[in-house]
């Protein structure tokens, strides 16, 4: 019976198969690097802030990436005046409903909703599609809005469909940066993504593991504390 | 009336004075007596007796940390969802709070069905204390409309979808549905006059209800006295010197000294999630609802937070008939409101497991399993398992997932409706005169 | 016959374990307390809403005034005449504290002008009293409608406070104190910046 139940409660990983159907590439996140998220940072405000927004990060909380104030003013800052703002996108949201057919969403909390694994194989999935409006559709993401931003540091790919049904990607006309130092460069933003997702996810682990030694403590206490009275007990 | 001629209050070193001024005043040492030093409780709790103290403490938790999260929080479709990532990030300490709260949501179910499952198991809702089982049912129900109504205010996807299907299983009652599904969304959708509403009802309302629905199943209990692993009562066998039962201890110190153990195991478990995995994989936390309510896009998947899981399944198993889709919701609420009838199913003549007699113990034990695994299909798609063969005859063509928890919500309900047929037909073991 | 049997107490043993888990409880509220009662400090928002403004001081022309807003309040920022400064080393008999004894103003701040430049003059424009924002009546004597001994300042409509062109406080107004100087540095020459201290 025991046994029974503990196959019964393993069961839901069984689940997991069932689920999207896109194989995901690991994310190369690495929240301690603070050089990467630096890196990422730029990518970010250089790329995507031209359309999407990420409204409740602060210019000002990028101090944790070990950056000063006026580092984060001369490098980072490109559209807004004061170190206290908010990301926010120079883009319309009316002209970017008529360019995309939607406005580009706020990246925020993009990584907590879409994952890492997710937003780093969206990033390295673009492939060409004459039959798309912007000419670009994705494997992670099919019929996206979004064209290709980074091309000119990927290249262009294409989806090559084998004989089995099995689709592949494979670089046409090369970018910038090679294969691997272009999975770098992504890996950077996306590594910056994850942070931006939660700022306090460092703080918490940290004040999180002064809580569970004194939690330690606490139980060993409580324990003496109740087999002294329950020698009472017979 | 003139002050009371109480004896002073002893043994409290420097506050002795303070607390006979007290006392003379108010039921202070009565209360002190009857509840903590002299109530007496049997003295084999085991560990399946942690989670009613602990459930109090949950309570104490959501409140308090929710008290914080209404300075901050701003209860309007436009502002809602930014004001959660305002606590989350701009809020000194805030993340802390937010994390408290949504841990302590998951923890109050877990902590609440466990202590549900041993009032099954040792018969705790028999006479004479259906009442205090009453009471807790109800707390049952208002918890659940809590959570529910707690889950609209992120006003994430999860969030506002999840309230459009809830609220428009209303709309399939005959006749009244469609109005009753705008009386209670004050709209035609799910928007700002619902969101307002329910963080009314979230903050206040039922809060009120709870404490004070609390207080009635702690003043039941209190009446009767506690039930215990075995069954027995143990006021029914009294010390002829002390009046006191002989296998009853007092609740303080020797229960308040062992709850704090219990609370200290919990707070290392609730506090590890709180710190290192606050989203525990999606189930605590949905990933859809880091993305702001939409209601022109409906994510790929809705599921409910897993407490609410076994229900859906039942919910979603049921298929319509004479073109109506009503019969899955009164399924879903006979599910709840069946265990109202607990005391009055169960015609056995032992209270505990302990002494039952096989049929009753598969029957329990294939319950349990039965919800457990109506919970995981809850949370999954109804295709997870596939479909069966297109050749078979009735259930061809169908998802297999769809036909399991078809059989398992009757096994569900045949767990109570049969309960009064095999209660008395099984053949129990004899239950001894004193706690083992 | 009861459950309990008290024969192997350890009154000692018991006390100690009592103070250690009254402690260790102890400690456990204080943890919880400092987050919660933390999160009604300022927040971002609130910080980067209170944040220092920048003044471009090069655009205020001799005798003129601005008003900037910092932290919800007004500041005065007035570029005074060399006549408005020599009437400031005048006042000492109108006034309830000339040299600024009780007034709240930064230390970089100094003597009858109460600035860091002569010409240069920050002052928060709220009333001492009760919190209006008095009006500025710069015009001296009889050009002013404040009396022929005007000698040039702010007056308070509210409950008639009077202060001079250095915001200080005249003898016999309802206004307890200076007005106060908000923390303030030069950037160049040409903008200041208001909300932030000299350093040094």
């Amino acid at each position: 019976m025991k046994k029974l139940i503990a196959i019964l409660l393993l069961a839901p990983s069984l689940g997991f198969a069932a689920s999207g159907g896109v194989v995901l590439d690991p994310a190369p996140v690495n929240l301690h690097d603070k050089l990467s998220l630096q890196r990422g940072a730029q990518v970010f405000v250089n790329h995507c802030l031209n359309c999407h927004s990420a409204s409740a990060m602060r210019y000002s909380k990028l101090t944790d990436l070990g950056l000063d104030q006026g580092q984060i003013r001369e490098n980072l800052m490109l559209a807004s005046d004061r170190i206290g703002d908010p990301m926010s996108t120079t883009l319309d949201p009316k002209e970017g409903k008529a360019w995309f057919g939607v406005m580009p969403p706020d990246l925020s909390l993009v990584a907590r909703a879409r994952g890492a694994d997710w937003l780093y194989t969206y990033l390295r999935g673009f492939y060409r599609d004459p039959a798309a409006k912007s000419g670009w559709n994705n494997t992670a993401f099919p019929n996206v809005g979004m064209p290709h931003v980074l091309w000119e540091y990927q290249g262009s790919q294409a989806l090559q469909v084998a004989d089995k049904g099995a689709a592949k990607l494979v670089l046409d006309e090369p970018g910038k940066l090679a294969p691997a130092e272009y999975d770098k460069y992504v890996g950077d933003l996306v590594n910056y993504l994850v942070y931006m997702g939660e700022p306090a996810r460092a703080k918490r682990v940290q004040i999180g593991i002064v809580v569970m030694f004194f939690l330690a403590i606490f139980f060993v206490i409580t324990v003496l504390l109740k087999k002294e009275y329950w020698k009472d007990v017979r | 009336m003139a002050v009371t001629n109480k004896p002073p209050v002893t043994g409290a070193g420097p506050f002795n004075g303070v607390l006979t001024w007290f006392d003379q005043r108010f039921p202070l040492m009565v209360l002190w007596r009857t509840q903590l030093t002299e109530y007496y409780a049997p003295k084999n709790f085991n560990v399946w007796y942690f989670f009613g103290s602990l459930a109090a403490l949950v309570l104490v938790i959501q409140i308090v940390s929710g008290i914080f999260l209404t300075m901050n929080y701003k209860p309007s479709a436009e502002h809602a969802f930014a004001s959660v990532e305002y606590i989350m990030r701009d809020v000194p300490g805030g993340w802390i709070i937010r994390y408290i709260h949504s841990t302590g949501a998951s923890a109050f179910f877990i902590v609440v069905y466990l202590h549900m499952a041993r009032g099954l198991m040792y018969g705790s809702y028999r006479k004479p204390r259906e009442l205090t089982w009453i009471f807790g049912v109800l707390i049952y129900l208002c918890l659940m409309a809590e959570a529910f109504f707690g889950y609209l205010l992120p006003w994430g996807q999860m969030s506002f979808w999840g309230a459009q299907v809830i609220i428009n299983l209303f709309a399939t009652i005959p006749i009244i549905g469609e109005d009753l599904s705008v009386w209670i969304r004050g709209d035609y959708n799910v928007s700002d006059a619902t969101l307002n509403r329910f963080f009314a009802l979230h903050v206040i309302a039922i809060p009120m209800a709870l404490l004070g629905l609390v207080a009635a199943h702690l003043m039941a209990l209190h009446e009767t006295g506690s039930n215990n692993p075995d069954g027995i009562e143990i006021y029914e066998n009294l010390d002829p010197k002390t009046g006191t039962p002989v296998d009853g201890i007092p609740f303080h110190p020797y229960y308040t000294v062992k709850d704090l153990v219990g609370v200290a195991v919990f707070l290392i478990v609730f506090c590890a999630i709180v710190f290192f995995s606050p989203e525990v994989g999606g189930y605590f936390l949905e990933y859809n609802n880091f993305i702001p309510a939409d209601p022109l896009t409906t994510p790929t998947h809705i599921a409910p937070v897993w407490y609410f899981t076994p229900f859906y399944a039942m919910l979603r198993a049921i298929p319509s008939f004479f073109n109506m889709q009503v019969w899955g919701v009164i399924v879903m609420g006979a599910a709840v409101m069946i265990f109202f009838a607990m005391p009055w199913l169960d015609r056995g003549r032992t209270k505990s497991i302990r002494y039952r007699g096989p049929i009753y113990r598969a029957f329990f034990a294939v319950f349990v399993v039965t919800f457990v695994i109506l919970g995981y299909l809850g949370v999954e798609p109804t295709n997870v398992w596939g479909e069966f063969p297109k050749g078979i005859p009735v259930v061809g063509g169908d998802y297999i997932a769809t036909w399991v928890a078809r059989v398992l919500t009757a096994v569900y309900f045949a767990f109570f409706l049969l309960m009064p047929w095999y209660t008395a037909r099984d053949k129990e073991k004899p239950v001894p005169q004193r706690l083992t | 016959m009861t459950a309990i049997v008290l024969d192997q107490v350890d009154e000692k043993k018991r006390r100690f374990l009592i103070v250690a888990t009254s402690a260790a409880s102890a400690v456990a509220a204080g943890g919880v307390a400092v987050p919660f009662l933390g999160s009604w400090f300022p927040s971002a928002r609130a910080l980067a809403a209170g944040a220092p403004v920048e003044v471009d001081v090069s655009k205020i022309e001799s005798g003129q005034q601005i008003t900037v807003e910092w932290r919800g309040k007004p500041v005065w920022v007035m570029r005074r005449t060399p006549e408005m400064l020599a009437q400031l080393e005048k006042n000492d008999a109108l006034l309830a504290d000339p040299q600024s004894g009780s007034s709240k103003q930064p230390d970089y701040v100094k003597g009858a002008a109460r600035s860091i430049k002569p010409e240069v003059f920050v002052a928060v424009g709220v009333c001492t009293h009760l919190g209006c924002s008095p009006t500025l009546k710069k015009e001296v004597g009889a050009a002013s409608d404040m009396g022929t001994d005007w000698p040039g300042g702010y007056y308070c409509p509210c409950h008639n406070s009077r202060f001079d062109l250095a915001a200080r406080v005249f003898k016999g107004s309802p206004a307890p104190t200076n007005l106060e100087i908000p923390p303030h540095r030069y950037l160049s020459d040409a903008r200041i910046i208001v909300g932030e201290d000299q350093k040094g």
